[in-house]
């Protein structure tokens, strides 16, 4: 009987488990639970400082009031009125002190560690990478090192990287909740904000600000690389300046440079230098993904050409069905996926 | 002094041109309640999308219609109208008063709201609703990335806004006016208390809003820059006039809600209410701090630390006098005896919700932590827990508890309490999840999530618990219509309880009070039937009572800034001056006509009761 009772009383705190567990995935990483980073953790740290003081408070409060709805429920034949109590001065200065001394705990750290996220890393101390927002994707550049990506970003672990945001068009907010939290990025403006991720691995990225029709589609990835590994992705990224097309692909290259060079870059060193209206697609044939979030195959691909709208609705690209034809759409697909930096 | 006839009006024309504070405050449920419904539909639409991952019934831009519709129509069309029924209802009753101070802008408050109201929802049906969330952020809504939609939320709500103004200013003149002999402002029941805080924050707020809608108007119809980067304008100001509002709109939301849970405990405890002084002062500085506290909204928009840090600290401040108020409630319960009626239930399950929504509130204060909580789904669950698990909750107590005084018949207890059972578990199932879900990196405002990312679990039970709303939702619905038709007369005080309103009959009569009472003590009736009396002690003579005649101008009124609403949307001047011009014309009659009312003679048997 009691063992039935016990398990009853369990049955909550598993379902809040089997919740939170499900947040635990493997690579890639999504969730704030699982920081991969000192920025995450500090963070997490706090949160679960104030949860701790917060679920002092809840189980003070759920003690008073279950004890009080059991013990003093109106039974049946229960005459006579009341003590009309007017009130407590010793108990209400209870209760007004004691949650000042629980906040003036939690705000010392609080300010503290807010000064330290706001801290600004100069070229020395940190990797510096500019982004830029756009409807709906993500441009990232990296000043010092004369490269820029879209959509994939890519950093060397246990080093600080000072981000530096802003947005082109409408506010949207960059998040990666497994490194740490968001910054708004507003047009017009740029914002400062430094993470850091301890060990490689692919960290899924958000935009967390309302930013139009497909807002819930503008999803980027967060790779993280071991210092060695990351240079040697730079140099992939700095070569596909002098990249040369293999010669079964310059039908597409052809298709290429007449409909889409416009728009997209697939030069690293070029990036913002040409008009920033599309992502740069250097290295695209190593995206795992289309457009932030579409399994990335040629079927795929070759749909996004021809319907941009039908997958991510509200992008900017033009729909290139019939105005391209079925084998100069199969020789551009056949082109992109030579754009490896391999 | 002359007696004027008593113009005696029935059916539509009556409620068309009703200035009478009861009538229009049925009138203030009903339409909430319409626009509850609607808000409600949209809700469960979003949950359904929701309920799997990669669904697509409401996908891209008509996900942010409904999105954005739910959170406006929620809190500008449902939340505030329900609470101004309450108030219209309630409020001069409280305070042995027989009308508001200013019955004809009573009426026009009411129609100001419920045209601004409509106008906002014909966006449906003429062109798509607007689209850029219920904060609208510039630029999304600006006019280069949005459509028609903002329009009618910009001059929707400015008309809207109008009329909640006019009602807090309203409110603020009665309480300090028209309150019967010894009650003084030590001795105003919690909920007049609350209303008369909230009504200043309303004084304060709102022209706050006013002057940002305003601005994005320009922007929008008139070709001006305020928030266009590219022309030396700034999106930050947008968000700073909005949370100037819109961080006193929760307050204007929740005071009203605390001002109810300390009436129906107190009555349904058989005591009063426990620290009144403190419950008052703590009231008083959660209006004043709610002033105070607006950038916490906005912690990620990249003020500095030393704004973080200071917003983030008076947050903070604001737990105090709540939880003064909370432990308040507990220890007027203490030493008690509680009945669980329908409305106490409902107040009971407020408690323990609040205090949840409370707590992640103090959570979100912290600024780096928010900067894991902010525009994820953690803030929805945690705005969920204080607007629904408070007020809401707040007003189906408030709701059961004066549905006698309003309609005369007590709502059936049964249905309530199945009523209840079905919210209160599935508001828990929906909003308790969601704070796991933000945390685990769902952003709000998404229209869909993808498999395998941890996040399946929680949206189902979401979307279940949606449902189980729905179904307590309906069950009330149900209760009204029953009750109706049925349901049991009440007495003039049919709950035992301690106020003013309950001294009179059930519903009130026409001019309230035959005599105006006299009060000797906080929780005025109370005091009398403690001193063995029936009734309260009489501060007047029996005699004549003075009325303020119907008038059909208020919602011309209305309509014609309705009418012009149109035009300047569509550029149509002609229309914009018709429209401004009915209102003007209705202004000046209104001027020069002297009103004198009529005079009323209390019913006899009444009086003798």
């Amino acid at each position: 009987m009691s063992r039935w009772n016990l398990s009853w009383r369990l049955l909550p705190l598993l379902a809040v488990m089997m919740l939170v567990l499900t947040g635990c995935a493997q690579d890639p990483y999504l969730s704030a639970l699982d920081p991969k980073g000192p920025v995450a953790s500090a963070q997490l740290s706090l949160i679960m400082l104030s949860l701790y003081i917060m679920i002092g408070v809840f189980v003070v409060v759920m003690v008073i009031y279950v004890y009080v709805l059991f013990r003093f429920r109106k039974r049946p034949g229960q005459t006579g009125i009341p003590e009309q109590v007017e009130g407590n001065h010793k108990l209400e200065i209870i209760w007004t002190v004691i949650p000042l001394i629980l906040l003036a705990v939690l705000a010392v750290p609080t300010v503290s560690l807010t000064f330290d996220l706001a801290e600004k890393h100069s070229t020395e101390e940190a990797l510096q990478v500019k982004v830029t927002a756009h409807q709906f994707w993500w441009e990232f550049e990296y000043p010092d090192l004369e490269i820029s990506a879209g959509q994939d970003l890519y950093i060397p672990t246990g080093q600080k990287i000072q981000f530096q945001v802003t947005a082109k068009d409408v506010m949207h907010a960059i998040w990666i909740p497994a490194l740490g939290g968001k910054i708004d990025t507003n047009p017009g403006m740029t914002n400062n904000m430094w993470l850091q991720a301890d060990k490689p691995g692919t960290y899924k990225g958000k935009c967390a600000e309302l930013c139009g029709p497909s807002h819930a589609l503008m999803d980027f990835k967060v790779i993280a690389l071991e210092p060695a590994e990351f240079d040697k992705w730079v140099n992939n990224m700095k070569a596909t300046a002098t990249k040369t097309v293999p010669a079964s692909a310059q039908a597409g290259q052809e298709v290429f440079n007449q409909s889409c060079i416009g728009c997209h870059a697939v030069d690293a060193t070029k990036g913002v230098k040409v008009p920033d209206i599309a992502p740069n697609l250097a290295g695209f044939a190593d995206r795992t993904v289309l457009a932030g979030f579409i399994e990335h195959n040629n079927e795929n691909l070759a749909q996004w050409i021809k319907n941009p709208q039908s997958l991510k609705p509200g992008n900017l690209m033009p729909a290139f069905e019939g105005k391209l034809d079925e084998q100069q759409i199969n020789d551009l697909v056949e082109y992109m996926n030579t754009l490896t930096l391999e | 002094m002359a007696t004027h006839a008593h113009p005696k009006r029935t059916g539509l024309w009556d409620w068309l041109t009703t200035v009478d504070h009861k009538k229009i405050g049925i009138l203030y449920l009903i339409a909430g309640g319409f626009f509850f419904l609607i808000g409600g539909l949209e809700a469960l639409l979003m949950r359904i999308q929701l309920m799997y991952p990669n669904q697509e019934i409401f996908v891209g831009g008509s996900f942010n219609q409904l999105l954005t519709m739910h959170g406006t129509t929620m809190i500008f069309l449902a939340a505030m109208p329900i609470i101004f029924a309450l108030m219209n209802a309630i409020v001069p009753l409280q305070i042995g008063a027989r009308d508001v101070a200013f019955p004809f802008l009573n009426s026009l408050g009411f129609w100001l709201f419920f045209l601004g109201g409509l106008l906002l929802n014909l966006s449906w049906f003429l062109g798509g609703a607007p689209d850029a969330g219920w904060t609208a952020y510039l630029p999304l809504s600006g006019k280069n990335y949005s459509g028609m939609g903002v329009d009618f939320y910009v001059l929707g709500l400015q008309i809207a806004g109008i009329g909640t103004w006019i009602g807090g200013i309203n409110f603020l003149v009665t309480i300090i006016n028209m309150r019967a002999p010894g009650l003084t402002f030590m001795r105003l029941p919690m909920f007049t208390w609350s209303v008369f805080v909230t009504s200043a924050l309303i004084l304060f707020a709102f022209p706050a809003i006013t002057v940002s809608l305003v601005l994005l108007m320009f922007d929008r119809l008139f070709g001006g820059a305020f928030f266009e980067p590219a022309l030396g304008g700034n999106i930050v100001i947008w968000q700073h006039l909005f949370w100037v509002f819109g961080h006193p709109e929760v307050y204007i939301l929740i005071l009203p809600a605390f001002g109810v849970i300390s009436e129906v405990i107190a009555t349904f405890s058989k005591k009063r209410i426990f620290g009144y002084s403190a419950m008052v002062f703590a009231t008083v500085l959660i209006g004043f701090l709610g002033f105070m506290v607006w950038v916490h909204h906005m912690f990620t928009v990249g003020l500095g630390p030393v704004a973080n840090s200071l917003f983030s600290i008076a947050t903070m401040l604001i737990a105090v006098p709540t939880g003064i108020k909370i432990f308040n409630w507990l220890f007027t319960m203490w030493g008690g005896q509680i009945r669980f009626t329908a409305a106490n239930l409902w107040a009971v399950g407020f408690l323990p919700t609040f205090v949840i929504g409370g707590m992640t509130g103090v959570m979100l204060s912290v600024p780096p932590a928010d900067y894991q909580f902010h525009d994820s789904y953690f803030v929805v669950a945690h705005f969920h827990y204080t607007i629904v698990g408070g007020m809401v909750f707040a007003l189906f107590a408030g709701l059961h508890y004066w549905w006698p005084k309003m309609f005369g018949k007590i709502l059936n207890e049964t249905l309530g309490k199945i009523g209840f059972w079905f919210f209160f578990i599935g508001f828990h199932l929906t909003f308790f999840p969601q704070h796991f879900l933000g945390l685990m990196g769902m952003p709000r405002r998404v229209f869909t999530f993808l498999p395998n990312q941890g996040l399946e679990l929680g949206n189902f039970i979401s979307t279940i618990g949606a449902f189980s709303m729905t179904i307590g939702t309906l069950v009330f619905l149900y209760n009204v219509i029953v009750t109706a038709t049925r349901g049991e007369k009440a007495s003039n005080d049919p709950w035992d309880a301690r106020t003013l309103e309950w001294t009179i009959s059930s519903p009130a009569p026409e001019y309230n009070f035959a005599q105006t009472p006299l009060v000797r003590g906080l929780d005025a009736f109370w005091v009398e039937k403690m001193a063995g009396k029936k009734k309260m002690t009489p501060a007047e003579p029996l005699g004549e009572i003075h009325m303020p005649s119907p008038s059909i101008l208020p919602f011309i009124m209305s309509l014609g800034l309705f009418i012009a609403g149109f035009g300047f949307m569509h550029h149509a001047y002609l229309i914009v001056i018709i429209g401004l011009g009915t209102t003007v014309v209705c202004m000046f009659l209104r001027s020069i006509y002297d009103d004198p009312g009529y005079h009323v003679h209390p019913d006899e048997e009444e009086v003798k009761a």
